[in-house]
């Protein structure tokens, strides 16, 4: 167990920066993908050929950003396995599952079209080309929603029991695991929140454009058509973004906790954080401005249920641990005696809190002798890092909002047909490229940081879930994942930068290839 | 038999059938990235060879990616314990296969010749590499691993990374990478003309007998290799936990399959007869011949991996008690049942559009035809 502390942390860190940067690619496949087959009905419903180049210019972008996508998506397949390897035993039974059916119904279907929609223009006729763009974005989002219901598992176990003899948590019920609530609401969220990036990216793109008055037709359509599918997204986003507060409200009380800084429990009516400063260690927050009587409807959807705080979660952890510990004990009976019937029927009694009791093993590896001191130091882990949740939460909603509000304007103007004459909103719409990605980050934050202790909320902890490898295997390998995606962001955005300002292809004679032939002249002799 | 048990063999079978495609479809995209330099003198013709491949070489990949989940789902501890104790391993297979996606879709769009250039090397290392240690992982499997699991399975990987790659396991990792160059060298007989075509054809030739020439350095190997026998304790319809079982290690186990049921040397017979096969069928310019052989080439070479070392999946050298088997590394009925259902549905289906869209994308590649599709890579 040396230097377990640091493994796991490295562990986590590794996890964090390959997951956030593969999540850099793949909210703007989502929303590009269904704004390339938006664009391309229009095409196929008008053919207009200004609509078919539309297509074909976001499609050049959509192919830069799908390829590191892809390539880093293949990371995330495995690291499970090659760093989370306890954790992989723990609930493979159910977690690889979705994963599985992922790759199945979804990443072949992508992948496999992807091609045809990239090479097949020549070779398809347009409604064949136009289904093969569909089935790309039907694809792309399939995955998200068998992703999201394998993380859905991590927020909210159901459908599963553990089983003492396998030593790991065991489908009990498939269905129940993929209508898990929290699924439903994560994914069409997430979903969303990647239509609303992909608007802001074409939005943005297309305002440089006007702003230098660059290929008008393309951009001034390309604007008004990513406002409009913004404005529904982005709408949608933040409705679905309160339903899953809701249903976090009640499965995942910490994070909650977590999300508005609440130390005490909060009897109606309760005021609503706007800002605060919170203080781990002391349990409370250094300054706060609220909003009075916000929080109680907005959490509970009612005017009288008290929220529970960090105060009175804490209590319930203590009992819990106790309650657990002899679920821990008879498990470490059964495992020399696996038909000692008493050890069982003990089991069975407190299997309920058995990740409890792991939560205090770190502190009291004989959870047997565990002092009050040790229970009451696994209980305080039980609230998440607050800082961190409660900003990244107030920076997501603020940016959803920001958005929101950019979306309007920009719909606005697209109808009057203003959008030229108002160069503040393109300055504006250019300048908000990165606010999707930064709340989407944001967003991941709340979600994953805002689930800690746990990698299986209630179930397993998250000290317990890492391969158990030395801190030298990795130091290297993160430093290995820190260079190759500084190199492969540098390649990736100049060659984005490169082809934005490139720009489309504006119709008329065949377009001047000599600046993308070859320079060289001696180059066949390499 | 019991279900559970009908369940576990089935889905042994189904991750060789993974395997295949595997080695089939990421395997003829590696050997085309790996022999790019040879196929392709000229960027023209690097560009030709690389647009065969073009449209295809993404949904081949979930052939790997979809054995990752699909041994998450079927096989948990397995995908627990193989990959985060061949750690380093794979690292480097990961590291050298991001790459690839990077390699396709950037090399072409720029056109200075050292942007290029370092991509043709870049998806040579992105195919030879992945071969070569999904190879290897396979030779380890063999050998056996030292890993041993805590009473509550926690595993411990006790070796050191260099042993990973011992020269049995580099052996099987070339048998791998030649059966890859030969798959390539099929592919691009069938989808390139002229110059091309030729060298194709004799990669295809050299990678073949390549081939046959290290699978029978393996086999003598093989004979003589320290191999798993299960002693006691082992219950095939029971529950999945590798701790209760006893095994013993004994020279030249690996052989009593074959001993027991002679009917399995046509599996290695498989792959002599399909190569030589392949090269008289690419001589004679029926290149798609050598491409169909090339895949019971594959059949072949799994299958005599899986006919030796069944039940065995994944043998501890350490603490051999412990080593995971078909009976014991699984995951739960309810789940093989239901990942089972997914299967029957959904492959077929993926098999359908797959061959769609081979069949879309046909026809030969030239380098004239690049050089006027502006939007080919």
């Amino acid at each position: 167990m040396h230097h377990l502390a640091t493994v796991v942390d490295l562990s986590r860190a590794q996890f964090a920066a390959t997951a956030l940067y593969h999540y850099l690619f793949v909210p703007l496949t989502l929303g590009l993908s269904f704004l390339l087959a938006a664009m391309e009905t229009v095409y196929v419903i008008t053919r207009r050929d200004i609509y078919r180049r539309m297509t074909r210019f976001w499609g050049k972008l959509f192919a830069i950003n799908f390829a590191l996508g892809v390539a880093t998506g293949l990371t995330m397949e495995f690291q499970f396995g090659t760093n989370w390897a306890t954790y992989s035993h723990f609930v493979g039974d159910i977690f690889g599952a979705p994963l599985a059916i992922e790759g199945l119904m979804a990443f072949f279907l992508e992948s496999t079209f992807v091609g045809l929609m990239l090479f097949g223009w020549e070779r398809l006729s347009r409604t064949k080309h136009l289904l093969v763009t569909y089935l790309v974005a039907l694809g792309s989002n399939l995955s998200a929603l068998w992703i999201l219901i394998a993380n859905s598992y991590m927020q909210h176990p159901v459908g599963s029991h553990f089983d003492p003899t396998t030593m790991r948590v065991q489908l009990s019920s498939f269905t129940r695991l993929i209508f898990n609530p929290d699924a439903q609401a994560k994914f069409v969220h997430t979903s969303v929140a990647g239509f609303v990036t992909g608007s802001i990216f074409v939005l943005g793109i297309s305002a440089y454009y006007m702003l230098r008055g660059r290929h008008l037709e393309v951009a001034k359509r390309s604007f008004r058509m990513a406002a409009l599918f913004g404005v529904f997204a982005i709408l949608a986003t933040i409705t679905l973004g309160d339903a899953l507060g809701f249903i976090d409200g009640s499965v995942q009380p910490t994070k909650l906790v977590a999300m508005e800084a609440l130390w005490k429990t909060a009897e109606p009516p309760a005021g609503f954080n706007l800002i605060a400063w919170p203080d781990q260690k002391a349990q409370r927050n250094d300054f706060e401005l609220k909003i009075p009587y916000v929080l109680t409807p907005l959490i509970t959807h009612s005017l009288h249920k008290p929220i529970p705080g960090a105060d009175a979660l804490e209590r319930q952890a203590r009992t819990k641990i106790r309650e657990g510990i002899p679920a821990l004990e008879a498990l470490h009976t059964l495992s020399s005696h696996p038909d000692d019937a008493a050890a069982r029927a003990r089991f069975k009694a407190h299997e309920k809190d058995l990740g409890y009791a792991l939560l205090l093993e770190r502190y009291a590896p004989d959870v047997s002798k565990a002092s009050p001191a040790q229970i009451g130091k696994a209980a305080r882990d039980t609230i998440p890092p607050v800082f961190p949740v409660f900003w990244s939460f107030r920076i997501m909603v603020a940016a959803g909002f920001a958005m929101l509000a950019l979306f309007i304007l920009a719909v606005l103007y697209s109808i009057r047909n203003q959008v030229s004459d108002r160069p503040w909103l393109l300055r504006l719409a250019f300048w908000s490229l990165p606010v999707p990605f930064i709340a989407n980050f944001a967003g991941w934050v709340v979600a994953e940081m805002g689930r800690q202790p746990w990698t299986v909320y209630g179930q397993l902890p998250t000290w317990l879930s890492a391969s158990t490898h030395s801190v030298g295997y990795m130091v290297f390998s993160l430093s290995g994942f820190v260079l190759l995606y500084s190199i492969f962001i540098v390649i990736e955005m100049s060659l984005m930068v490169k082809f934005v300002r490139q720009g489309p292809d504006d119709g008329g004679p065949p377009p001047d290839r000599s600046g993308i032939a070859l320079r060289e002249p001696r180059l066949s002799e390499v | 038999m019991d279900l559970y048990a009908i369940l576990k063999i089935t889905w042994w079978a189904l991750l060789g059938i993974l395997l295949t495609g595997l080695g089939v479809m990421v395997g003829m995209d590696m050997g085309v990235g790996a022999s790019l330099r040879y196929l392709g003198r000229s960027d023209g013709e690097r560009r030709a060879v690389i647009n065969m491949i073009a449209p295809h070489w993404d949904g081949n990949q979930v052939w790997f990616i979809l054995g990752g989940g699909a041994v998450f789902a079927a096989w948990p501890t397995i995908y627990a314990t193989a990959f985060s104790g061949l750690y380093i391993v794979m690292l480097v297979l990961l590291w050298s296969m991001i790459v690839r996606p990077l390699g396709f879709e950037y090399r072409s769009k720029l056109p200075s010749r050292r942007w290029r250039g370092g991509w043709d090397w870049m998806l040579f290392v992105s195919g030879a590499v992945p071969m070569v240690v999904f190879g290897a992982a396979m030779g380890n499997m063999l050998e056996g691993v030292p890993f041993h699991f805590t009473w509550n399975m926690v595993s411990y990987y006790t070796g050191s990374f260099i042993s990973l790659f011992n020269p049995f396991a580099i052996l099987c990792g070339l048998v791998s990478l030649a059966l890859a160059l030969y798959q390539g060298g099929a592919m691009v007989m069938n989808r390139g003309e002229g110059v091309i075509r030729e060298r194709a054809r004799r990669q295809l030739t050299v990678a073949g007998l390549a081939a046959l020439g290290l699978f029978t350095v393996c086999g003598v190997w093989v004979w003589r290799m320290a191999g798993y026998v299960i002693t006691g304790g082992a219950d095939p319809a029971g529950p999945a936990i590798p701790l209760h079982k006893t095994v013993a290690v004994v020279s030249g186990a690996w052989l009593h399959n074959f001993q027991a049921r002679p009917v399995l040397w046509l599996l290695p017979a498989a792959v002599y007869v399909a190569v030589l096969l392949g090269i008289a069928a690419a001589r004679s310019g029926r290149s798609h011949v050598s491409w169909w052989l090339g895949v019971v080439s594959w059949i072949g070479t799994l299958g005599t991996l899986g006919a030796a070392t069944f039940p065995f999946m994944m043998p501890s050298s350490s603490n051999p008690s412990q080593s995971l088997t078909v009976w014991d590394a699984s995951s739960s009925r309810s789940t093989l049942l239901w990942m089972l259902g997914w299967s029957v549905v959904f492959v077929p289906i993926i098999l359908t559009y797959t061959s769609w869209a081979f069949w879309v994308m046909r026809g030969k590649v030239t380098p004239e035809k690049v050089e006027q599709d502006e939007h080919a890579y």
